[in-house]
């Protein structure tokens, strides 16, 4: 899973595969990550506030 | 998986079998057992859960008197190469818990890595790997006969046949004490080998020319290590598996027991050799 | 008593049978839970597996459930992707169901393993040369996708959506779904893909074994197709049903048609896929390695060659010619029948993917092997079921999870 582990090697098989990996994690992570930031933005401008 | 490049100096260890000297006296089974620290159960009466690295298994020609004739087939881990380089449970394995040494060309099992999601054991034809499905459990006193070279399994992981490779780590260990990198014929020879009384198993290098075991089988290398010796065969090689474990028979029908061959198919004209 | 928590403007059922019906199935789940702690504590030998079935009943039931739980990615995509904006009101049970099918999923492998604390080995020391490793991966990040996609919906309940951060987040989630959806449909093709090449690299196992292209053998596609094909029909099952049991009418006909017609072409298309590579491994594969297509269908008590005539013209062909057929669509009769079959055939495909690539014998002096699951195996198979109708129960009452359900209902 990551370069240090001793099985790693850097061919085509792992740079496509783990690179798979990491691009779909780094979506998840940084498509929440901007979710919440806006979120707390939104909320600290009073949007969501019922009435 | 990184040692590819060392193809030219690998050795090949592999074994001949001779079937027709085989008496299925199970010795081999024994000898395995005790010098791998092979768990065994109180009752080993299903031979589906409980574990022989080294199997016999007892064949017969299916006629009647006179012409009724069995075989006994012992069957260790074939050490499979593969035709394409990849042995069928090794590609498997998630998390590399079982890998190909090009040195020898042996199939390792590495205990503490397997976490027991079997596919190993689907990938294999041959039932080669057993699973354990108990915690090894010792009699009383049994502890200080374990071998000491061998470590013992755990409950939930796979286990094989390994050709006895804490004894090739040992005669290796020994030569390089020695000053030397090469290994005599019988520096390495596996329990199984050392004890068959009737001397059916021969065991050595099958790259090496000197070896018996590639005078018996002639292995052709360029043809995915078919033998070249009309009398031996391999254990499915019509699957492409490539395993170093040759059976030797002058009995046809033996030989013919080694693979499926559909019904229109022609034993005799396609696959004697 | 907790009407504050319901969604304003539908009914639901009394509190009190509410919660009889969850007692009840919780009884279920508790045994499932019972059988689960045993094969934990005592490990696999609570199993009536062996060294012949490696892969037995929860294998297929990994493999069934994901197959039926694909309806979350294809819905997905056809709603957020390629524009079909009335699956909007089914997604959210879609979702649901594949949240339910997945976790599910992942706790089956749990207790599958041997080790299950070892199981961060397989992304640890990953060998990428495994459609298992791929599966792992895959998996657990759609299991990730779906529960991102689950999330707005229960900040949606009416009291927590009350909360502005929560009413923020999930507005916000709603709007980057797309994104989402689109990783999500990336990684099932890959997860269903791989679980179809699971069995099919086996170049052992004959009655597995299959040809490709690439690194990816047919079976790849092909499940990949099926889950696209048949998970929709789950969705559509499982709406069906809960329509019946609420007696409430959730979404519009419509809706429900659009789906269908789509299952319809997918399962078409799929089967005549499925019958050609059937076709040439019965013709080529397998005699190349020594087998007759009719050596794993015979001398056996159980596999015979009905189970293809099953799978391909009775759970494929007829659910798919009712779906695609406009009066077939239209009989609620006739296409609770289609979705129906087709369930069982992906989870017969599935089936005989696992048990029966176990049960043929491969050497020739060795003999077929059966299999009965012990009640440890069944319990835990049927805990999964339980979790799932208690989620559906609880995500039904206080989530808004069919937006046509007040208009169809007033």
């Amino acid at each position: 899973m990551f370069p240090f582990s001793f099985e790693w090697i850097w061919d085509v098989g792992h740079m496509v595969f783990m690179g798979g990996l990491w691009y779909a994690l780094a979506i998840l992570g940084l498509g929440m990550t901007y979710c919440i930031l806006k979120s707390v933005i939104d909320t600290m401008q009073g949007k969501g506030v019922h009435h | 998986m990184k040692e590819e490049g060392k193809h030219k100096k690998a050795k090949k260890y592999g074994m001949v079998i001779n079937l027709d000297e085989c008496t299925g006296c199970g010795a081999c089974m024994v000898a395995c057992m005790a010098e791998n620290n092979v768990p065994f159960r109180e009752d080993e009466s299903n031979k589906l859960d409980s574990i022989a690295w080294m199997r016999v298994y007892k064949l017969t020609n299916g006629k009647s008197y006179p012409e009724a004739d069995i075989c006994y087939l012992p069957r260790p881990c074939m050490h499979c190469e593969g035709d394409h380089g990849h042995s069928p449970c090794v590609s498997v394995c998630p998390a590399t818990a079982t890998d190909y040494n090009y040195e020898t060309g042996i199939v390792s099992q590495i205990y503490t890595r397997c976490f027991g999601c079997r596919y190993c054991m689907a990938a294999c034809p041959y039932h080669a790997r057993y699973f354990n499905w108990w915690d090894p459990v010792w009699p009383e006193g049994s502890t200080k006969y374990l071998s000491p070279n061998v470590s013992p399994r755990m409950r939930g992981v796979v286990e094989k046949c390994s050709f006895c490779f804490h004894r090739y780590q040992l005669a290796m260990d020994k030569a390089y004490l020695e000053g030397r990198t090469v290994l005599e014929e019988d520096e390495y020879q596996t329990s199984c080998t050392q004890a068959c009384p009737a001397g059916a198993i021969t065991f050595g290098d099958l790259n090496n020319p000197e070896h018996k075991v590639h005078q018996l089988a002639k292995p052709d290398n360029k043809h995915g290590g078919r033998p070249g010796n009309p009398n031996v065969f391999r254990l499915l090689e019509r699957l492409g598996t490539n395993p170093k474990v040759y059976y030797m028979s002058s009995r046809e029908w033996v030989r013919q027991a080694g693979d499926n061959y559909i019904d229109n198919e022609d034993f005799a004209k396609n696959y004697r050799h | 008593m907790d009407s504050a928590l319901i969604p304003e403007g539908v009914t639901r059922c009394s509190f009190g049978k509410f919660a009889l019906g969850i007692i009840i199935v919780g009884g279920v789940l508790l045994w499932g839970v019972y059988a689960m702690m045993l094969i934990w504590l005592k490990g696999l030998n609570q199993t009536n597996m062996n060294d012949f079935y490696g892969f037995a009943l929860w294998i297929w039931a990994d493999l069934g459930v994901i197959a039926l739980g694909g309806g979350a990615f294809f819905i997905g995509l056809l709603r957020y992707i390629i524009g079909k904006d009335e699956l909007k009101n089914i997604i959210n049970y879609a979702v649901l169901i594949g949240f339910i099918c997945y976790s599910s999923a992942l706790l089956i492998l749990a207790i599958d393993v041997g080790q299950p604390l070892r199981s961060w080995f397989i992304f640890w020391h990953a060998n990428i040369h495994s459609m298992l490793t791929e599966v792992a991966f895959c998996l657990s990040c759609y299991f990730a996708v779906l529960t991102i996609e689950y999330i707005p919906l229960i900040l949606e309940n009416r009291q927590l959506n009350k909360v502005p951060f929560f009413h923020n987040l999930a507005h916000n989630m709603h709007e980057v779904m797309a994104i989402f959806a689109a990783t999500g449909a990336f990684l099932s093709f890959f997860h269903q893909g791989s679980l179809g090449g699971t069995p099919a690299v086996l170049y052992g196992r004959p009655f597995a074994f299959r040809e490709g292209i690439f690194i990816w053998p047919w079976t790849f596609f092909l499940f990949t197709w099926s889950a696209a094909a048949y998970g929709p029909c789950f969705t559509l099952f499982v709406t069906r049903l809960t329509e019946k049991i609420t007696k409430k009418k959730l979404v519009k006909q419509n809706v429900i048609d659009l789906l269908a017609k789509i299952s319809g072409w997918t399962m078409g298309t799929y089967i005549i896929a499925k019958i050609i590579d059937t076709w040439y491994w019965a013709t080529v594969t397998a005699p190349d390695m020594g087998s007759n297509l009719i050596d794993f269908y015979s001398n056996n008590p159980f596999y015979g060659i009905w189970i293809l005539v099953v799978e391909i013209v009775i759970c494929g062909i007829v659910p798919a010619l009712i779906l695609l057929t406009p009066k077939g669509r239209s009989n609620p009769t006739l296409l609770f029948t289609a979705v129906l079959l087709a369930c069982i055939g992906v989870l017969l495909n599935r089936w005989v993917m696992v048990l029966q690539v176990m049960a043929v014998p491969v050497m020739t002096f060795e003999n077929w092997v059966m299999y009965i699951p012990s009640w440890q195996e069944v319990a835990t198979t049927i805990l999964p079921v339980a979790y799932g109708i208690i989620l559906v129960m609880i995500s039904f009452r206080y989530l808004p999870i069919f937006p046509q359900e007040r208009e169809l209902n007033s």
